[in-house]
């Protein structure tokens, strides 16, 4: 069980958090444009990244607040938690190669 | 089976089990992962299809993932139509699989009791039996009465926290010795040529156009004819390789044993809101699987208060097994799927085929799994049984979604 | 029986307290401070149990957790199943014996308590031994926050075993003072019979508290018997020691032969001979010991058996005593039947084994070196090397929060575990940025005698004819030399692999001995350096742990705990049977005497129906919306249009997920321009605030608006009936409770006797209704007023059973039992909720999917069984009409199933709800419904049964 930095609380316990998967993967500005295609890769791909990844994880048992945090999905360990407000610039993946589609 | 000393040994391993081959410069087929699925895919290419000029990359020791991670249940008691066929054809071949593979992987058709607690668990129960008789796959809705027949360990009294209401029953169900079906399927896979070339990562795909030409591995370039994607929970790290993205998550997934104990438990028990799934294996430890840790992760291993959970759940389902020792932990790496089913065939590559996504279901569906795999490789398209599992279903909505009704994981 | 090897004097046992226990049936007794083990063997018994496999004898090899010999079954005071007698404290009335094998579960329940405790300190020191009490010391004179824990019934640790001296006075005086101080320093916590047991990410240590098993039945019930510690330390310290590693020969199984320190420690700490005629076989200089304190205690040893052809520095001393020495030699194979009769010895030069003779002996003691005890280091994902001189596996990093010190780091010596512990202790302190201490003296070590090296032996060539078949590797599985050499012959590669071939490493100990032996005999078979085969993984736990102990206090009602309304005990007095939704105990119905559920439904129903009913609906979810931007939060999460409901009205609502599924469903009351409350389903409330904050808080930051949940600061209770609005009238009757004042879909403020009551115009079951929100504090005066108020109208109280049957005559849906994930709100027949007007909300994209437009969708309908009498079991499958009344043979295609079904008094027969393929299209339809072997014709109809027109709802 990790002790996790909550940027507004500090170290908790894991058991407090809720896991939301992976950061920065906005919601289409107008999703009435973009094709069924483009809709799947919002609604159900998500990367699967084994290595350092940007997530999302809410601190659901106490401030109740979701931030954003980098974690080694090898080690499990965090890197970095940033508030959603903080004005420093947010982690986030290295690009990956061009997505082919399904077919 | 024959009668053994309790506790005592299981069937002894045949004496020659496969060889360490070094990689061939070119197959016709690279199957990529060693593990349950990788393994009877090369097993059945070559029975049912003769194709011979194959090699099976394993990135550590064969069967080695999640083949030997998992809690061995075998059922095919599935809600939806696509689901119970590709299961339930997967059961049959477990029947006749000793025989096939000719090596004794401890097969017993105990049956599964997965429990209900609520109403709503026992509407879903119901719905789920009923439709698995119009499927032809044997199951009863038992009542709590029948439950403590089938299982009498089981808490079945009304004054815990979520009493059993009921119980959902397939005879036919049961368990596997795990290390016994991969070395069976390995062991054939050799003697058919086949080459198992373990220590062998598969480091990144040559490409020409729509096709993949070879297999970059930390043993060199293997040209491939066609290439079988069977890595389960490393599936994500092969196709970021490719450019294909696939959605699957890969998540820890516990599991543990207890000491060998006397018989106490004659079947397998599921349940999923007093979330416990145990069997007695051959030897006579208590096997369980624990929840999903929630986050992503590769390190097969979880955080310790989801086993403490599941203590406590197996403690109140059976109230026995209080002064039962918990004697290991471990974890494997599922990669689920958006609807908790499998994605098995084409890929954007027309040589590469997918299959991923199993979740908790991985072990159960490997004969089955196997065979579809196989046979959407030697004729270029995909098994009926596999068919529906496109990845193109989460582009129309033709989802298989197994977590609402069924409701029952593993 | 007496206890004719129990030394006359010494060891740290209660000589004045006599306990009786019972083993195998026999009456043996010893004393407080006993094992099970150190007294049969006081008894003059080795043999505890029969192997697993080939049912040899098998005999108590070592002193604690590392014994693969002696398992056995606890039958009182409760039957526990395979402890090691190495490991149960004695107690009077103990009754155990041997095991073959497997372990018996108790048929009664455990009565027994178990907890769990969280504690965090600065630095956790684990094992209370030279290193590990040094380490202790250090850290708590800096003042830090300390935790010191160790799985023996005292602290002392190897020191227990031995007879070393520190300070010029026993080593033990030492320990005492060390636990003396630390029990005065007030932030040290320091725990024996505690077993870390688990080593997890950040500091966090699990370990297992034996607190009362040692008082066998004088156990006050009060006390828990075991307790787990969920221990976070900032940082951990690791000195659990090392295991002594046997040498593997043939008959190495054979009762009587021992690890050379376990002996040294029945005698010392148990004051217990093992034997009367011992031979010593060794690689090492440590086994030296145990000759010498064997032979001062009255054992006749034999010989000292070395394997090394140039012996140790220590012979001198032993020939000295009259021991002799055969350095250059080996112990081959053992004699005996039920205990060793003889060793067999032979010289072993180069690898070879020379020609034997047997030394008559009833004892055997085996050296094969130290395996450092590097579990719980590894489990916290530390790597590990393999130690060419040590034959050993040793942590080959620094880890961030965890240091290993003393045996488990390698460091064999006394003074140079006492110096390692509080090395390490110093940096762990530096780490912290805590100043170590300046008085931090340590005891003085006499100078060792320097050791020669040892000699890393795994097995001794068989040759014995046996050819490794009785050369046991792991004793608990019955595995050999034989059974690795036919696994490396099979063609495994892996260590993985031979251990599972072999199953070495997988018994109750975990490959405690065996483990490092399968490295090294697998690696000499292949030919190949030991680092390259390392090692299996170390899980968790260290030892096991029983389920109750984990389980902990989260049994029974305390599994999950129980949510109840305020009305609760109302509800139990009034005789209602309750039903469990998500964590919520509701009434289900409130039977009268001498009904059963249905006749109590029927009159519930009748009365909502035709007269007032009244339902506890206080387990509905609640939330309270409030911002500037509340009203655009909830346009963008509902499907319809919340914006342009006016202050005062209420409006229903139906959420879906982004792929367009419904998700849950309820009523919203706009309260003010910048505030709403959310009505949600039951088991959805807490599902419904993390969605809405999800979006809220990482979508839609600029929004200004908040969530709160206020599901339990509200009672709700709906009247509900034709007179539902003469009860309101009577109790409230400031209210205009007109419908053209008061109409359908509005809300109230009122109050009763001062206290502050919400009426809103609500019907969740096609009657004319008022739902009534107070303050829990006065639900149950507000809710016996109702009931007083209604009594000239029969009011009858209803529960979760008829209200599902009132609201599905009226084809209102519950989500998670008439949807499943897979329903849009077209499927439900609710295209009139989904707004046309917004550009979006979440889901809508989702609706235009190729599969949403699917003629053959599932679609929620009405089902009319034909015969007018089956009610259709809630969960059956729906198949095409087959005129022949019989099934085809599978697989037969099916349209659909019925998710709620129910008997109408109102309707006069059963009726059911149902998702059908195209439903809409079919309704005047005939199916078939499977009912127990039977084809139950139904007819398809709408899925509004009672008052389609809604003439009902404004009374």
């Amino acid at each position: 069980m990790q002790l996790i930095e909550c940027p507004w609380c500090g170290p908790r316990e894991e058991v407090e958090f809720h896991y939301g998967g992976q950061a920065h993967v906005p919601y289409p500005d107008a999703p009435a444009e973009v094709s069924d295609e483009e809709w799947a890769h919002y609604v159900f791909f998500r990367d699967n990244t084994k290595g350092r990844f940007a997530e999302r994880w809410c601190h659901s048992a106490g401030c109740r607040r979701w931030f954003n945090a980098v974690r080694d999905t090898t080690t499990y360990r965090f890197e970095r938690v940033q508030r959603l407000d903080d004005p420093e610039p947010h982690a986030t993946e290295p690009a990956r190669a061009r997505r082919s589609t399904a077919s | 089976m024959n009668p053994r000393t309790p506790g005592a040994d299981l069937p002894e391993h045949p004496d020659f089990l496969w060889r360490d081959p070094e990689p061939k410069r070119s197959y016709d087929v690279v199957i990529v992962g060693g593990g349950g699925h990788g393994l009877a895919t090369a097993h059945y290419l070559a029975k049912n299809h003769g194709i011979t000029n194959v090699a099976v990359l394993e990135k550590g020791w064969l069967g080695g993932g999640n083949m030997a991670r998992n809690t061995t249940i075998i059922r095919s008691n599935y809600l939806w139509d696509e689901s119970s066929a590709i299961y339930e054809a997967s059961l049959k071949l477990w029947e006749g699989l000793e025989e096939d593979l000719g090596y004794p992987i401890l097969f017993s058709q105990r049956g599964v009791l997965n429990l209900a607690h609520t109403l709503q668990d026992v509407r879903d129960s119901v719905r789920r039996v009923e439709a698995n008789k119009l499927n032809g796959v044997d199951a009863e809705w038992l009542e709590p009465d029948e439950v403590r027949k089938v299982c009498p360990i089981v808490n079945t009294s009304t004054d815990i926290r979520y009493p059993v209401l009921g119980a959902t029953y397939q005879p036919r169900a049961g368990i596997a010795k795990h290390d016994y079906v991969a070395w069976g399927f390995a062991r054939r896979a050799h003697e058919a040529g086949i080459d198992l070339i373990q220590d062998c990562e598969v480091t990144g795909f040559a490409t020409e156009g729509n096709r993949v030409t070879g297999v970059q591995t930390t043993r060199g370039t293997i040209a491939a004819g066609t290439v079988a994607l069977c890595a389960a929970g490393h599936t994500s790290v092969l196709t970021d390789m490719l450019g294909i993205r696939v959605p699957v998550q890969s998540h820890p997934l516990q599991a543990l044993v207890s000491e060998l104990l006397e018989p106490v438990h004659p079947t397998v028990v599921m349940s999923n809101a007093v979330h416990v799934y145990v069997s007695q294996a051959h030897k006579g430890e208590l096997v369980m699987g624990a929840g999903v840790d929630s986050y992503n992760g590769y390190g097969q291993r979880g955080a310790f208060h989801v086993i403490e959970r599941q203590m406590a759940a197996a403690v109140e389902l059976f109230p026995v097994f209080a002064r039962a020792h918990l004697l290991r932990t471990w974890a494997g790496i599922v990669d689920t799927s958006p609807d908790a089913s499998p994605i098995v065939g084409r890929t954007p590559y027309d040589n590469v085929y997918l299959n991923c996504g199993w979740g908790t279901g991985g072990f159960k569906a490997t004969p089955g799994v196997g065979w579809a795999l196989a046979h959407t490789i030697a004729h270029g398209e995909p098994h009926a049984n596999v068919a529906p599992f496109t990845l193109d279903r989460f582009v129309t909505g033709a989802l298989v979604d197994e977590h609402g009704a069924a409701a029952v994981a593993h | 029986m007496t206890s004719p090897f129990r030394t006359a004097e010494g060891g740290r046992i209660d000589r004045g307290t006599t306990l009786e226990f019972t083993f195998d049936g026999q009456t043996h007794t010893g004393h407080p401070g006993d094992t099970l083990a150190s007294a049969l063997l006081a008894s003059g018994r080795h043999q505890v149990a029969t192997s697993v496999k080939l049912g040899r004898p098998r005999g108590i090899a070592a002193a604690w957790a590392e014994d693969p010999g002696g398992l056995v079954q606890i039958e009182e005071p409760f039957p526990e199943p395979m402890l090691l007698a190495t490991t149960v404290e004695l107690h009077d009335g103990l009754v155990a014996h041997g095991l073959p094998g497997q372990g018996r579960l108790a048929e009664i329940s455990d009565s027994a308590r178990y907890d769990a405790v969280h504690h965090h300190v600065d630095v956790l020191v684990v094992g209370a031994g030279p290193a590990g009490l040094t380490a202790a010391l250090t850290a708590a004179r800096s003042g830090a926050r300390v935790a010191l824990v160790d799985e023996q019934s005292e602290a002392g640790g190897s020191l227990l075993g031995g007879t070393d001296r520190l300070d010029d006075a026993p080593a033990l005086e030492w320990v005492a003072a060390a636990v003396a101080e630390l029990a005065g320093h007030p932030e040290v916590l320091h725990l024996q019979r505690t077993t870390a047991f688990g080593s997890y990410d950040d500091g966090f240590v699990l370990a297992l508290e034996r607190r009362t098993d040692h008082l066998g039945t004088a156990a006050p019930r009060h006390v828990s018997r075991q307790r787990v510690w969920r221990l976070r330390a900032r940082s951990v310290v690791v000195a659990t020691g090392a295991h002594e590693r046997p040498v593997v020969f043939a008959d190495n199984d054979r009762p009587g032969t021992m690890l050379a320190g376990a002996a040294r420690t029945f005698l010392h700490r148990y004051g217990v001979l093992p034997g009367r005629q011992a031979v010593v076989f060794t690689t090492n200089d440590s086994a030296y010991d145990a000759a010498l304190d064997l032979h001062r205690a009255g054992v006749a040893v034999e010989a000292v058996v070395d394997a090394r052809p140039a012996g140790s520095p220590r012979r001198e001393e032993c020939e000295r005593a009259g021991i002799r020495v055969l350095s250059g030699a080996v112990v081959t194979a053992t004699q005996g039947v039920e205990r060793v009769t003889h060793a067999l010895v032979a010289p072993f030069v180069d690898g070879q084994v020379g020609a034997g003779s047997a030394i008559a002996c009833d004892l055997l003691l085996v050296s094969g070196g130290w395996n450092p005890a590097v579990h719980l280091f590894s489990q916290a994902r530390g790597r590990l090397r393999y130690d060419e001189a040590l034959g050993a596996f040793l942590p080959a990093e620094e880890l961030d929060r965890l240091s290993v010190t003393g045996a488990a780091a390698g460091v064999l010596d006394l003074a140079g575990c006492l110096a390692d512990g509080q090395r390490v202790a110093r940096a762990a302190l530096t780490a912290l940025a805590v100043a170590p201490p300046g008085e931090d003296r340590l005891p003085t070590a006499p100078e060792p005698v320097v050791p020669a090296a040892p000699l890393v032996l795994w097995r001794v060539p068989d040759t014995s004819g046996a050819d490794g078949n009785t050369s046991f590797v792991d004793l608990q599985r019955d595995a050999t030399v034989a059974d690795i050499a036919r696994a490396v012959g099979a063609g495994l590669r892996s260590i993985e692999h031979i251990k599972r071939y072999t199953t070495i490493g997988t018994a109750h100990d975990q490959g405690k001995t065996s483990g490092v032996l399968a490295s090294g005999i697998t690696a000499e078979l292949l030919g190949v350096p030991v680092q390259a085969t390392g090692t299996t993984t170390f899980r968790p736990p260290y030892t096991p742990v029983a389920f109750a102990a984990l389980a902990g206090r989260d049994r029974g009602r305390l599994f999950d705990p129980e949510r109840v309304t305020s009305l609760h005990d109302w509800h139990v007095a009034a005789g209602a049977v309750f039903e469990d939704v998500g964590q919520w105990k509701r009434p289900r119905h409130y039977p009268r005497p001498g009904e059963d559920m249905e006749t109590a439904v029927l009159r519930e129903c009748a009365a909502a129906r035709t007269g007032v009913g009244i339902l506890d609906g206080s387990t509905l979810g609640k939330i309270d919306v409030q911002g500037p931007d509340a009203a655009v939060l909830l346009d963008r999460l509902y499907t319809n249009m919340m914006s342009s409901l006016k202050v005062g009205s209420v409006r229903y609502g139906v959420m879906c997920g982004v792929d367009g599924m419904v998700i849950d469903d309820g009523t919203v009351l706009r309260l003010a321009e910048d505030r709403f409350l959310l009505l949600t389903t039951t088991g959805g409330a807490a599902k419904v605030l993390d969605w809405m904050e999800e979006w809220a808080q990482t979508e839609w930051p600029d929004l200004r608006v908040h969530c709160t949940s206020v599901t339990e600061q509200w009672n709700t209770f709906p009247v509900v009936g034709p007179r539902s609005r003469d009860v309101i009238g009577a109790l409230f009757p400031q209210v205009d409770v007109a419908n053209e004042a008061f109409p359908f879909m509005t809300w109230r403020d009122t109050a009763l006797d001062g206290v502050p009551v919400r009426l809103a115009r609500i019907s969740f079951s096609g009657e004319l209704a008022f739902e009534v929100y107070v303050n829990p504090w006065y639900g149950v005066a507000v809710w016996e007023r109702l009931l007083e108020a209604g009594r000239p109208y029969g009011i009858t109280p209803y529960g979760t059973e008829t209200m599902h049957v009132l609201r599905a005559e009226k084809g209102y849906p519950i989500i998670g039992q008439d949807t499943d994930g897979t329903v849009t709100p077209h499927d439900l027949g609710m295209a009139w909720a989904v707004s046309k007007k917004k550009p979006d909300f979440v889901g809508k994209r989702s609706f235009a999917r190729q599969a949403n437009q699917d003629p053959l969708r599932k679609q929620l309908v009405g089902l009319l069984p034909v015969d007018r009498r089956t009610v259709l079991p809630e969960g059956s499958q729906i198949v095409e009409l087959h005129p022949d009344g019989q099934l085809p043979p599978p697989p037969v295609p099916m349209l659909g199933h019925v998710t709620s079904s129910y008997r109408s008094a109102e309707l006069a027969r059963p009726f059911a709800l149902a998702l059908v393929k195209g439903g809409r299209s079919r309704i005047g339809d005939t199916v078939h419904v499977p009912v127990n072997g039977t084809l139950v014709p139904a007819e398809v109809t709408g899925s509004v049964l009672v008052d389609p027109e809604g003439a009902r709802r404004d009374g």
